[in-house]
């Protein structure tokens, strides 16, 4: 998944032109006239400095963020150094000893509350900006991400001063400084994730988005500051997998929040052991989508889509792995393969783009990688046809049939808008197949018989299973992995245990 | 003439039987005055690694029987220990206790067992949801057990600290594999009978004893232990133990060396939140 600790280097992407947007050369489709979404409401910095209790703090190092689907230079940003992450930790810990622990819930929950109107009413400014930094279509950005992060402030907002109703015979009480490391593919709403519930139950909060989608925490920096959030309660710093490192390893942290590759979390896990700080992990994955025999095709085909090909597949529970009952096989295949041809790939923000630009080219490096691995091990790979911009970073929607469980297609996560597919013939079979990986973070079932659900759902071991639907999330829905997928979910009443402890009444 | 007194065995008790350590490897404990307890198991990592095997086996057909029949097991362990009360107040005399130390430690360990019992089909109630999602889908959060679950049960308490590992995470649909204190494993091997006769599938619950130090990295690293409960007050240990956890993101829970309250957020510390959606229409 993301960039964390050990991994990726800031800075490394100069030389790149400052073009003004609008001079990209995006294929025109064959089917729709190009309907880009308008940017001139968009106010971006030139330069964006590290926001450290409650001031904007300037970095000595920056580094450039880039369009991923231009490749052009959108904004600086600082680069947080060890001195730097020590100063937002101890901005923190004294929002948390002198203002945020001591203020009844209620009048925290307001603050969130505050918070989430700020972000319904600039919402259309963040979502493109989202899509710039990220690359992700404008329709998920304006349409999915932002709404869920307003609603996400406005769920747990609602939870501050409701804590004693939360653990039955337990008494609740905040953890302290929280780090919280957040992923590329989802930037504001995985901060959103972590920084509701956080805030909620008392803790105050380093955040470290990640290097090459930094801008829209800094925004969010931004309206906390107007929303006139006592200084340090929130603190975001920029940089790359070192910053994150130097956050997780600082003695004055009680919390550690991590999404991002399981590689990447067992690392932190390793880093954390002995020293009594709490952490919560959501890591990598690689859901089954079982399709029975007697499921509503039509739709299953369009849940398959949304499952794989969704933020291009640059999602931990994306439905990488297709499993399909033995005789519908080609039938499925087909109808996927001529959906897929549908696909609008191309220009971020055209309102019509269904696959946006690959987030990095370190990412796009790893998903060729690994589709090469299928090929040579065998497998069939079949890609659709659509033409790929001439700049920026892309990858065509990708299925490979003919897969072995033993491949690095259906075992690795390839967080890329790549799908394999295999076939089962007993529903025992498909189990087995499903469950035969180490991660277990989400899951989808498609048939009509309801006991059949029940069975197979209860049976695959994730934490979230999509029955004849898939890639819904909410706030009041917890989420999070069994196995190596993580620990810890993020999410409703469950949520919110991962930021509190408990002891006797 | 005197009788000759039989003295008891102590083995393992894995997948539902009583073997011999495979190592051949003994301890000698001794008791208060310097005389032979037991030649106690010296369990080895390979009689580690066959409990895993045993409680993997067991795992699914455990946490699909139904809640109801999970709590009469319980319940009956609690029988059974009722009914063999002296022979355990026995041994941890032998250990150490004060005659009324180890008659309060038998009880409580009872009720206990009771208490648990009680949870088996009501914990879930308490961390359920159902989940109010902002779309036509009906939303539910059920919890569900982690799976195969290693233990290393407090070393200063041979019988109270033993079964307040062990109720919680087999009430939950857990299967374990419990390391028993070295410096009192006398009532591990008891315990073990009575759980043996409880009707307990074979496997839910496996014992060993042996060497702390020994088994400890063994028990942290095994990548089909899903996850862990460490009762120590040691920092080295538990370093340890969390480091080693990390390869499959075993999910480690700590606790000091003492028996673990009554409680169902020891039972929840071994279960996984399941989150299903399915869509709502005609």
């Amino acid at each position: 998944m993301p960039e964390g600790p050990g991994e990726g280097t800031a800075g490394s992407s100069a030389k790149r032109t400052t073009k003004k947007a609008n001079s990209h050369d995006f294929v025109e489709g064959d089917c729709y006239a190009p309907a880009p979404e308008n940017t001139d409401h968009v106010s971006l910095k030139r330069s964006y400095d590290l926001f450290i209790g409650g001031k904007w703090v300037r970095a000595p190092k920056k580094f450039e963020t880039i369009n991923p689907a231009t490749e052009e230079v959108i904004a600086e940003v600082g680069e947080a150094g060890p001195k730097m992450v020590n100063r937002a930790v101890g901005a923190a810990r004294d929002a948390y000893e002198k203002t945020w622990s001591k203020m009844p819930g209620r009048e925290r929950g307001k603050y969130l509350y505050r918070l989430a109107r700020l972000i319904q009413e600039r919402s259309r400014e963040f979502a493109v900006v989202e899509t710039m930094d990220g690359g992700k279509p404008i329709r998920e950005s304006r349409d999915i991400d932002l709404p869920l992060v307003a609603a996400h402030f406005f769920y747990y907002a609602g939870w501050a001063d409701k804590l004693e109703y939360a653990f039955p015979g337990r008494k609740a009480r905040p953890l302290g400084v929280a780090g919280q490391i957040i992923p590329w593919n989802f930037p504001l709403l995985m901060a959103a994730w972590k920084l509701a519930p956080a805030l909620a139950a008392g803790n105050t909060v380093v955040l470290k988005p990640a290097e090459t989608t930094p801008l829209t925490a800094l925004l969010l920096a931004e309206l906390i500051e107007e929303a006139d959030f006592p200084p340090g309660v929130v603190n975001v710093i920029t940089g790359a997998g070192r910053t994150g490192q130097n956050l997780v390893q600082h003695e004055g942290i009680d919390k550690v929040a991590f999404t991002g590759s399981t590689a990447v979390g067992k690392l932190i896990q390793k880093t954390l052991a002995g020293t009594g700080k709490r952490f919560t992990l959501e890591l990598g994955g690689k859901a089954a989508n079982i399709i029975f025999d007697d499921a509503p095709i039509n739709q299953a085909v369009e849940g398959i889509v949304n499952g794989i090909f969704f933020n291009q597949g640059h999602v931990c529970c994306a439905g990488s792995r297709l499993f399909v009952q033995e005789g519908l096989v080609d039938t499925v295949v087909r109808k996927l393969k001529r959906r897929m041809e549908s696909l609008v790939l191309g220009d971020p923000l055209d309102k019509n783009t269904d696959i946006g630009a690959i987030n990095s080219p370190e990412q796009l490096t790893r998903i060729q990688g690994l589709v090469d691995s299928g090929r040579e091990q065998g497998a069939k790979c079949w890609q659709s046809s659509q033409k790929i911009p001439g700049k920026g970073n892309w990858f065509k929607p990708t299925i490979f049939t003919d897969c072995a469980q033993s491949h690095r297609i259906v075992q690795e996560e390839v967080f890329g808008p790549v799908l394999a597919v295999q076939s089962f013939r007993t529903p025992e079979e498909a189990l087995e197949k499903a469950n035969n990986t180490p991660y277990g973070l989400s899951g989808g079932v498609w048939t009509d018989k309801g006991s059949k659900i029940f069975k197979i759902t209860s049976q695959l071991r994730a934490g979230v299973l999509w029955a004849n639907t898939f890639n819904k999330f909410d706030p009041s829905s917890p989420f999070g992995g069994y196995k190596e997928s993580g620990m810890g979910r993020e999410g409703g009443l469950h949520g919110l245990g991962a930021y509190v402890q408990l002891s006797g009444r | 003439m005197s009788r000759l007194t039989v003295n008891k065995t102590y083995k393992l008790y894995i997948g539902g039987k009583f073997p011999r350590t495979e190592s051949g490897r003994y301890y000698e404990l001794k008791g208060k005055k310097g005389n032979l307890l037991a030649n106690v198991s010296h369990g080895s990592r390979k009689d580690f690694r066959n409990a895993v095997v045993a409680a993997r086996k067991s795992f699914r057909g455990w946490w699909e029987a139904n809640a109801y029949l999970r709590g009469q097991i319980l319940y009956r362990i609690a029988e059974i220990l009722e009914g063999r009360a002296e022979q355990f107040e026995d041994e941890l005399r032998a250990q150490g206790s004060t005659p009324a130390a180890a008659r309060k430690e038998v009880l409580k360990a009872i009720d206990l067992f009771v208490h648990y019992a009680g949870w088996s089909d009501k914990f879930q109630a308490l961390f359920s949801s159902v989940n109010p999602v902002a779309s036509p889908h009906f939303n539910f959060s059920v919890p569900e057990p982690t799976g195969v679950v290693a233990a290393v049960a407090p070393e200063r308490s041979g019988l109270l600290g033993l079964s307040s590992v062990i109720a919680p995470i087999i009430v939950g649909g857990n299967s374990g594999v419990v390391l028993a204190s070295q410096s009192r494993p006398l009532c591990s091997v008891t315990l073990a009978e009575v759980i043996n006769s409880s009707d307990l599938p074979g496997g839910v619950v496996n014992i060993l004893t042996g060497m702390r130090d020994e088994l400890l990295p063994h028990l942290s690293s095994h990548m089909d232990v899903n996850a862990l409960l460490l009762c120590s007050d040691d920092p080295a240990e538990q370093k340890l133990v969390q480091g080693e956890a990390v390869e499959n993101v075993k999910r480690v829970r700590l606790h000091p060396d003492a028996p673990l309250d009554e409680s169902p957020y020891h039972i929840l510390d071994f279960q996984e939140i399941k989150t299903t959606w399915h869509p709502v229409g005609v």
